[in-house]
Parts: C-alpha cells; structure tokens; sequence
C-alpha cells in the first residue's frame, strides 16, 4: 500500500465514520427522550433490516435506487458540479420507461424490452440533467439552482400529464406495464421473502463499475476530474470546460434516470406520483458519505437504506422519523468534518514529511 | 372577481415568502448560501406551536418560533463558517433535519404524525380578513426596513462588504466572520416568523406545512437579483398567481400545475440573463473550502 494510496483511504474514511458516531450519539439522545433503551432499539434495526430476508431484500431494493441517484450526483461532484436534481431526473426516467413499456406490444420478449426502456429512462433523465448544464455554460446560470428550479417544474409537469391525461381512475398512476418486466428475485429463485428486491441490482453494479472504469481508466473521464480539481488549468491543458459540464450533467442525469426502472419496472410496474420520494436527495448524503467513489457510493447506499427501511422496524418503540433526524446530522456531519479532517490529516502528517 | 379581495389573498399569501426573502437576502448579502430557508421556516412553524401550545399564549409562540430559527440558523452558521463545510450540503442537510425533527417531536409532543392541536395563534376576527394579525403588518414591513438596514447603516455596508469581498474586508477592520454569524442569526429569525406566520395563522402544526414555500422565497430572492425591495416585489408577484390561480379554480383556464411552475420557471429566466444579469454577490458560497 502505497503512502499516497493511504492518506486517500484515510480522508475518504474518517468523515463517515466521524458521522457515524456522532448518529450514534444523536440516535442515543432521540431513543432516550423515547424513554426507551437505545441498545434495544438498535438490535430491533438490525433485526428487521439485515436479520430477515424479507427485511434485507427491502434494504437491497432501497439501495439500488440510492445507488443510482448517489452515482449520478457523485459523477457531477466530480465535474465540479453540484446536480440537485436527480430526484426530478429519477422520476423523469421511471416515467418515460413506463411510457415505452405502456405502448411497446405485450408480445414483445423481455430481454428486448427492457433494454428498450432502460434506453428511454437514460434519455429521459439525460434530457432533464442537460438542460442545466447547458444553460450552466450558454448564461452561466448556477446548476444547483436551476436544478432545485427545475425539480419542481418536472415534477409538476408530470403530475400534470398522469393526473390529467394517463391515470388509471381512482389512482393516482399510469396503467400496469405488459412487457419490459424487470423480475423479482423472489419470483424466480424464490430469495428474499416477498420483498421489492429486483434485478436491477445488477444493472447498478454495472452502474457503478462502468462509472469507476469511466472516472478512473478513460481519457473522458480523466478530462472531468481535470476540470472537476481545476477548470482553469484544464481550459489552459485543452480541454473544453463546457463541453465537460455539459457532458457531465448529461451522464449524471441519465444514471439518476435509469434508477426511476427499479420502482417502475422491477416493484410496481407503473409511473407513479411521488415515487421518487426524496431518493434524489438521499443521493446527495450517499454521493457524500461515499465521498464520491463508486465503490463508496455502493456502501453509503446500503448504509442510507438500512437506515430507512430500519425506520420501519423500530416504529412501535420509537418514531421512524428518528432516521430522518439521523440522516440529516449524518450529511451535516460529514459536510463538517471533510475540510477538517483534512486540515487535521495535513497537519499530523507534517513531522513525518519534513 | 373582487379586486379587494384579490389583493387582500395576495397581501396573506405573500407574508411567509416576504420574512423568508428577506432572510435570505441578509444572509446572501454576507456570502452564506441560503438553500435552507424551506427548513428554517419549518422549524419556526414547529416552534411557535410548541411555545403556543404549551403557554397558551400567542406572543410566547412567537418568541419561541424565532428561538427555534436562531438556533437552526447558529447550526447553519457553524457548519458553514467555522467548519468550512459546503454551504449547499449544509443547506439541504437542513432542511432534511428540520423534516425529520418536526415530525419526530411532533409525535413525542402531541402523539400525532399529522398535525398539533388547535392552539391560540393571531388573528381570527372574521371582519377584519386576517388584517387584526400583527405578523401580516410586519411581514409587510420588513423588506423595507431590510432595505434601510442594508443601505443605510453601518452595519449593512459591512455585510455587504462581506459579500462582495471578504478580503478586502478583512483588510480595513471588518471581523468578516462575526458579521458572517449574525447574518446568518438574522436570517434564520426571519425565515422562522415566516412558518411562525403559517403556523399562527392557521392555529396548528400540520406535517410539512411550509410545502416548498422555502424554495419560492429562495426563487424570490434570485429574481430579485438580491435586492430586498426587488425580492419582495417578486414574493408579491409569486403570491398575486397563487391567488389569481385559487380564485380562478374549477375555471380549468390555465392548469394549476402550471401556475406552480411559475416562480421557479421566471427563476431560471433571471438566471439566463433574459431579464437583466442577475449578478450574485462576488463572493457567495467561497467560504466553502
């Protein structure tokens, strides 16, 4: 290992673990105002989440939307740009895969299909995440707000479209899809108890190996972390910054997108309003406590939906809500201790440099 | 429909958005990105409840609303100016927090996971349209008196120093980091007497009432090119389509998803220079590593 390769593992791990301690300490207080045990409490999370089949199958299926969201906000990060939209990208991609899998013909062979609306959840998501880019580099508007701007323009234009020209009466979401069905594992190897766990898993591995080979072994993605660290001396080295951010928005719109086909064709099989449920934004804390890796991200993503489906599990002794406390001091935490931690890292190293 | 009342809807409609704004223009104007106004109103909103409920008094409700976005608003602060962190990380981080702890001692509170008990707020003399609550006067008044602090005093001069270029103001005596902390205080008090305002209003604490109302008022502040006059001047436009929306309903003219899209699409407008350059303060969001 080399000195280099260890002061990286070292900033990239003590912010999430600085984070979680001070969750710890923070969910300790929370359990105790409860008038309950936190030790109890704690098992009872780790129970109902990865102690059950059923309770981890849920975990895998919320961390694969988180997997995606967080990859997609990560890959911006990278580019120096901050995307707070994949929660409208991600439900932009779920409706437009819905939208194919609706008007593609029931006899269509899945393995045809899919990939069909994995193409246009892609194109759905890319088309929502280029905008801000381009109006980033054609009017320098800044991309985190046009992004929030746009989430509710999206968001609302969808609902608009489902409630008033798509939905099944009485509902508030599209027709059931007929093909381009993403299974279940419990129907088909009969793992994971009846839980939403699905397939697209795996195309989020690839996700997140195909973002890491992107990031770190091509000339593209060499140019993004060129401009990401530094967009003058990369303008300088040749390379065009907006053609990068323009890109990069792309990219990171179009990954958010592609996760809006696990709710819609691998759970529910339909579009429906508000599935995204603030997955966009979690994606921002597991970009974070992922600090922005690929490999990272598929750990924060698995942490961020303990987490939430742990909720779940503690909800007749304490309130779930206590998880939406704890992620919120998590990302506080972690924003807190990166430029610390890294003045403290810096600082500690010095005698041995010198 | 009836000017009177067209204008009275939009006056009440447009108080939280105008305390809101205004806390995000002070803030801005001292370099710290205020992505965290829909989590400081909702912590206000919870607050004045809580100060309510338990004293019976409106006038408690109120300083405790504000109690509750000073404190949202010191974490704020800290984060971003002692520790550094990614003003725009903390922002959301906030208003994440601010869901998730409203509705945590909402339940621990009031046993509910929807809504608070009816408490004694303002207002409620039917005759007088909502015109005999306090706060609606001062939510009226604020963006002017912002204006004079900004402009006139001394203080203000340093804010806005602090914004433009931390530095140089550094370099004629401006402690750049203490006028940092009490815009931001400033800030957090007056986005929390916008949810004080909802709250009181409507004499309860309903699960996420402030319902994005954070966000337009960020929107505000952009198209008001940071400005507090110009920021209310666009809290009042995004409030006259709400009216004009609630009033036309059932009419089917303009779809009511649409209606919501306008702040934030004249938002993205002002951005792309369609209206002006919307110029932001030099140094907004720098202190961030």
């Amino acid at each position: 290992m080399t000195t280099r390769f260890r002061e990286q593992l070292e900033e990239a791990l003590f912010p999430p673990v600085i984070a979680l301690l001070v969750a710890l300490i923070c969910g300790d207080l929370l359990i105790m105002s409860y008038g309950q045990s936190p030790a109890t409490v704690y098992r009872l999370l780790l129970e109902g989440t990865w102690g059950n089949a059923y309770g981890f199958g849920q975990v895998l299926y919320k961390a694969t939307t988180l997997t995606f969201t967080g990859l997609a906000v990560s890959l911006g990060i990278r580019a120096g740009l901050f995307n707070v939209g994949a929660e409208s990208q991600l439900a932009t991609g779920g409706f437009a895969a819905a939208l194919i899998g609706l008007w593609l013909s029931p006899a269509m062979p899945g393995l045809i299909a899919v990939p069909i609306c994995l193409i246009a959840a892609a194109a759905g998501g890319g088309v929502i995440g280029a905008i801000p880019g381009w109006l980033k580099v054609r009017f320098g508007a800044h991309e985190v707000i046009v992004t929030i701007m746009l989430n509710f323009i999206v968001l609302a234009f969808l609902n608009w479209i489902v409630a008033g020209h798509l939905h099944v009466a009485e509902t508030l979401h599209t027709p059931e899809i007929r093909t381009g069905v993403v299974p279940r594992f419990d129907s088909f190897i009969g793992a994971f108890h009846g839980s939403a766990a699905n397939l697209t898993i795996i195309i989020a591995l690839l996700a997140a190996a195909a973002g890491w080979f992107y990031l770190f072994r091509s000339r593209r993605g060499f140019e993004l972390r060129a401009v990401g660290l530094q967009p003058d001396a990369a303008e300088y080295g040749g390379v065009s910054v907006g053609g990068v951010w323009i890109r990069a928005m792309t990219l990171s719109g179009m990954i958010a997108g592609i996760g809006g086909v696990n709710y819609v064709l691998g759970y529910k099989h339909y579009y429906e309003e508000g599935f995204a449920g603030g997955s966009g934004f979690l994606g921002i804390a597991v970009a974070l406590v992922g600090r922005n890796h690929p490999v990272g991200v598929v750990f924060a993503a698995l942490f961020f939906a303990t987490l939430s489906q742990g909720g779940l599990a503690i909800h007749a002794f304490v309130p779930k809500q206590m998880v939406e406390v704890l992620q919120g001091v998590v990302i506080l935490a972690v924003a807190m201790s990166v430029p610390e931690v890294r003045a403290a890292l810096r600082q500690a190293r010095k005698p041995a440099a010198a | 429909m009836n000017p009177i009342s067209f204008l009275t809807q939009t006056l009440r409609i447009a108080v939280p958005y105008l305390f809101a704004a205004s806390g995000g223009v002070i803030a801005e104007r001292a370099g710290i990105i205020s992505l965290e106004l829909e989590g400081l109103m909702l912590t206000g909103a919870f607050s004045a409840t809580l100060g309510a409920h338990y004293s019976g008094s409106p006038l408690i409700g109120l300083l405790s609303g504000i109690l509750g976005g000073l404190v949202f608003g010191l974490i704020h602060a800290v984060a971003t100016i002692r520790y550094r962190a990614n003003q725009v990380v903390v922002g959301i981080a906030i208003n994440l927090l601010a869901i998730g702890v409203t509705r945590f001692f909402l339940k621990l509170a009031f046993a509910s996971s929807s809504n608070s008990p009816r408490v004694n707020g303002f207002g409620g003399n039917q005759a007088a349209h909502g015109f005999d609550n306090p706060l609606l006067w001062m939510g009226l008044l604020v963006a002017p008196i912002l204006a004079f602090f900004l402009y006139r005093t001394p203080f203000g001069l340093r804010v806005r120093a602090v914004g433009e270029h931390p530095d140089a103001a550094a370099s004629v005596g401006i402690r750049v980091r203490r006028v940092q902390y009490i815009a931001v205080a400033i800030s957090g008090m007056l986005a929390a007497l916008g949810g004080v305002f909802l709250a009181l209003d409507q004499h309860q604490f309903t699960d996420q009432m402030t319902a994005g109302r954070g966000f337009i008022a960020v929107a505000a502040v952009i198209f008001g090119r940071w400005d507090p006059v110009r920021a209310a001047l666009a809290c009042l436009l995004f409030a006259a389509a709400e009216t004009l929306q609630i009033q036309l309903q059932g009419n089917q003219l303009i779809p009511s998803q649409f209606v919501e899209m306008i702040p934030y699409a004249l938002t993205i407008i002002a951005l792309a220079g369609v209206v002006g350059r919307a110029v932001p303060p030099a140094a907004l969001g720098k202190t961030a590593e």
